[in-house]
């Protein structure tokens, strides 16, 4: 067990470690004690403001419509966002400088900016200049600010993508006579998609965690609205946040272990280029990377 | 064109969304660098918890975490960080304190990485020629680390910068409120949308221009 940091412990190390054990537990034991004695003296531990998740009720009449309309949104984003970032992604990387410039800068400028702010204007244009019904307009506002803001993001992530592929690739397909737009479809498009696909799962997560903006801003009914109208109902404030959280925590814990077992899996399988882009690439393709500077070739 | 604009505190609703920005930043790296360094520490439990922290918080939904700032931590809890009575004030903090609850698990992992891209045999050199732990850290591990992580850390400081208009949901008259209380008020969405996304630009386009520069050329070649 040796890291950077620190050697197998001998003798002296190993006193020192389980004193440093004890105190941190100490402090740990304090803090829960601290929050279990809040919550008892306010009453937030009564078995009756846990109860009534433990009834169908509280289920199908506040939360699991609030998490389908949660999961709507970000699989409509997703959905709608994907094309588009691939389209712009492919766009940025166009031989013609005024293709490459405005897909470049309608890529920054929509990554440049908060989804709340994307999604706050959405309702209201929708509101001022189109007929959605009123019902709907919440809907459609988040979907259109995650929509705009995602595909930006993707278009990055589908730009890294074809860029980390082998050069070969495009030297072959070229060898054997395709035109450059047959090289694009057929030949690096799809092993670009197959290497992003770790990193597009975790975009999922980013995805769900931003609806809840919508809940809060502009009423849509997603999880966390929904969360608001049953601690009215049933007047249980701190038991319905740990549950809500407790329900995204899981949520985004699958889409985050599935994307990890997807990198796995790709950088195991023998029909790959080896070029996958794995899911914690996605932090670093931000505003600090302009200019690009990813290298072609294996990406590690 | 611009006459909209009148009555209103656009440059104030800005600068608050720079104090939370910075006020944050400094409160994430402090308490981002105590996690990252429970997290390589040698003391299981202290890795135990600085896992379980990351990966708690970075599944929970920012909006969540601030909401309940306001309504679980002020009204059950009693943290009212000295500002009980004023209510302006009181949501300013909390939501401080959110940020920094949110942000630091992700300033926790890009340090972790920069930790992670020293050779082992750099920490293996150093013991070879008696440096102690702490020299080790000082001298060799955390210049190089620290060097490596600025990119990363620029994202993270970039994407709290745009985080920072969640503040709006619990009431900080920051500029995603404003925005939303303008176009609300005043027929002028589109010119509305643009001043307030060309603030955005404003505020992370150079922060990103600058810290990439930085990160370039402090890099560590290898």
């Amino acid at each position: 067990m040796t890291s950077v940091l620190y050697d197998a412990p001998g003798p002296r190390a190993k006193r020192r470690n389980i004193i440093l054990s004890v105190v941190f537990f100490v402090l740990l034991a304090l803090l829960v004690w601290w929050i279990y004695k809040t919550m008892d003296d306010k009453g937030q531990l009564e078995w009756a403001l846990w109860e009534p998740f433990t009834e169908s009720e509280a289920w199908t009449t506040y939360l699991l419509p609030g998490l389908a309309n949660t999961l709507k949104a970000a699989a409509l984003s997703m959905v709608i966002a994907l094309p588009l970032g691939a389209i712009f992604g492919i766009a940025r990387l166009s031989d013609h400088r005024w293709v490459r410039i405005p897909a470049g800068a309608v890529v920054e400028f929509f990554r440049a900016i908060p989804v709340l702010l994307l999604m706050l204007f959405a309702n209201q244009f929708y509101s001022s200049y189109t007929d959605v019904s009123t019902e709907d307009r919440p809907l459609y506002a988040v979907v259109t600010g995650l929509v705009l803001y995602n595909a930006s993001v993707l278009a990055e992530i589908v730009k890294a993508g074809i860029l980390s592929l082998p050069k070969g690739q495009t030297e072959a397909a070229q060898a054997i006579g395709l035109r450059k737009g047959q090289t694009m479809t057929s030949v690096l498009l799809p092993q670009a998609v197959t290497a992003m696909l770790p990193a597009i799962v975790s975009q999922l997560v980013v995805i769900v965690k931003d609806t809840a903006l919508g809940g809060v801003m502009i009423g849509f009914t997603e999880l966390l609205n929904s969360r608001g109208t049953l601690a009215a109902f049933y007047a249980t404030v701190i038991p319905s946040f740990i549950v809500v959280a407790a329900i995204y925590i899981v949520l985004n814990f699958i889409l985050t272990s599935f994307a990890g077992w997807l990198e796995q899996r790709l950088r195991r399988s023998k029909r790959s280029t080896g070029a996958v882009l794995g899911a914690e690439k996605v932090e670093d393709l931000n505003a600090a990377e302009i200019g690009g500077s990813y290298g072609t070739g294996q990406s590690a | 064109m611009f006459d909209f604009l009148e009555g209103y505190d656009v440059l104030g609703a800005f600068w608050t969304t720079v104090q939370l920005t910075v006020l944050s930043a400094i409160g994430s790296l402090i308490w981002g660098t105590v996690l990252a360094a429970m997290r390589v520490s040698p003391v299981p439990l202290m890795r135990g918890f600085g896992t379980a922290y990351v990966n708690i918080v970075r599944n929970i939904p920012l909006t969540v975490i601030i909401v309940f700032a306001s309504l679980g931590l002020a009204d059950i809890f009693r943290v009212t960080l000295g500002a009980a009575d004023d209510f302006e004030a009181l949501s300013f903090r909390l939501s401080i304190l959110g940020f920094v609850a949110y942000t630091a698990a992700f300033v926790c992992e890009a340090i972790r990485s920069g930790i992670n891209t020293v050779p082992v045999g750099q920490a293996e050199a150093a013991r070879a020629i008696g440096l102690s732990f702490s020299q080790i850290l000082w001298f060799i591990v955390l210049p190089q680390a620290f060097r490596s992580v600025i990119g990363p850390l620029a994202n993270v400081l970039i994407a709290l910068t745009k985080n920072t208009t969640v503040a709006a949901s619990i009431g900080v008259a920051e500029a995603a409120l404003l925005m939303k209380e303008m176009i609300e008020n005043e027929a002028q969405v589109v010119l509305i949308g643009v001043v307030f996304a060309f603030g955005f630009v404003v505020l992370t386009l150079p922060t990103g221009l600058f810290f990439g520069w930085l990160s370039k050329r402090l890099a560590v070649k290898r």
